[in-house]
């Protein structure tokens, strides 16, 4: 069995490193304190969610087999466009805050 | 997937990736998780190779590693005061212990399915996925483009400074 595992790659293979990918991620942005930090962590996660996908697309019996990929180039548009504002708004809280710290970012604690 | 090339590409690529995103976890400065960050979306871009998606793995080079990650060097080194550090909230255990449990739900699923696959690859040319979105998703890929627009435009409001507005108003 474990021979099998290492000698050929199937789906679970790209299925797992799409989950462990997604699980960095999110511990990456559940856990870091900058703001730049976190938003890394999403980026890993939107890819590890992309490699799901496209793994889905290869490996799956479809119709319109196109259809995966097109799903993943608008995720990758909506990322970029998302990474865009994001930044953004860390810019415009450093400005105001002098901090990125997503502790110290807590105007509506009362 | 057969034969030894794939196989052991995919398993280097798959070690590349993985390494390269636990990189991003404990590195201290946030400089040097950019670019485990980059290798991270180079590994991903070689598994969409070996998917046979040529066409989004070049995107995926063009645009994560390419836009994406040059636009997250530029806000690290705008805000300079604050983001050389890249430490952990107080809350780090409960989102590490949540991201494991996570994990092994994910490993238990995957291993648990009997998954129907077809062994061939579907063999689709870049050709296809141009087609398709000129043809049947062609009105989704032009609300992106407006999205795009949008998003910019409304970055670029976001981070301009109060004397740049002022300017802009008497102008």
């Amino acid at each position: 069995m474990t021979t099998l595992f290492l000698a050929s790659v199937g789906i679970e293979h790209f299925l797992t490193v799409g989950a462990l990918l997604f699980c960095l991620g999110l511990m990456i942005a559940l856990g870091k304190r900058n703001a730049i930090g976190v938003l890394m962590g999403v980026e890993l996660m939107l890819n590890a969610v992309n490699l799901t996908l496209l793994t889905f697309s290869r490996f799956s019996e479809s119709d319109r087999p196109i259809a995966g990929q097109t799903f993943v180039a608008f995720i990758i548009t909506v990322a970029a466009a998302e990474a865009a504002v994001a930044l953004a708004l860390a810019m415009s809280v450093y400005r105001n805050r002098e901090t990125v710290d997503v502790d110290q970012i807590n105007l509506l604690k009362s | 997937m057969e034969g030894s090339g794939p196989v052991i590409a995919f398993w280097m690529l798959a070690a590349v990736t993985l390494v390269a995103a636990g990189g991003v976890l404990v590195s201290r400065n946030l400089l040097h998780a950019v670019l485990f960050l980059i290798l991270a979306f180079i590994g991903v871009a070689g598994h969409f190779v070996l998917l046979s998606a040529e066409f989004l793995a070049m995107a995926q080079v063009i645009i994560y590693v390419g836009a994406i990650s040059v636009l997250v060097l530029f806000a690290i080194l705008l805000t300079p005061r604050a983001s050389r550090d890249n430490g952990e909230t107080k809350a780090f255990p409960f989102g590490a212990l949540l991201a494991i449990a996570l994990a092994a739900v994910f490993l238990f699923v995957i291993n648990d399915t009997d998954w129907r696959t077809v062994s061939e690859s579907p063999g689709l040319a870049p050709e296809a996925l141009g087609e398709a979105l000129l043809t049947t998703w062609v009105l989704p890929f032009e609300i992106a483009s407006v999205l795009l627009t949008a998003a910019l435009v409304g970055s670029i409001m976001l981070a301009r400074t109060a004397e740049e507005e002022a300017e802009d108003a008497l102008a």
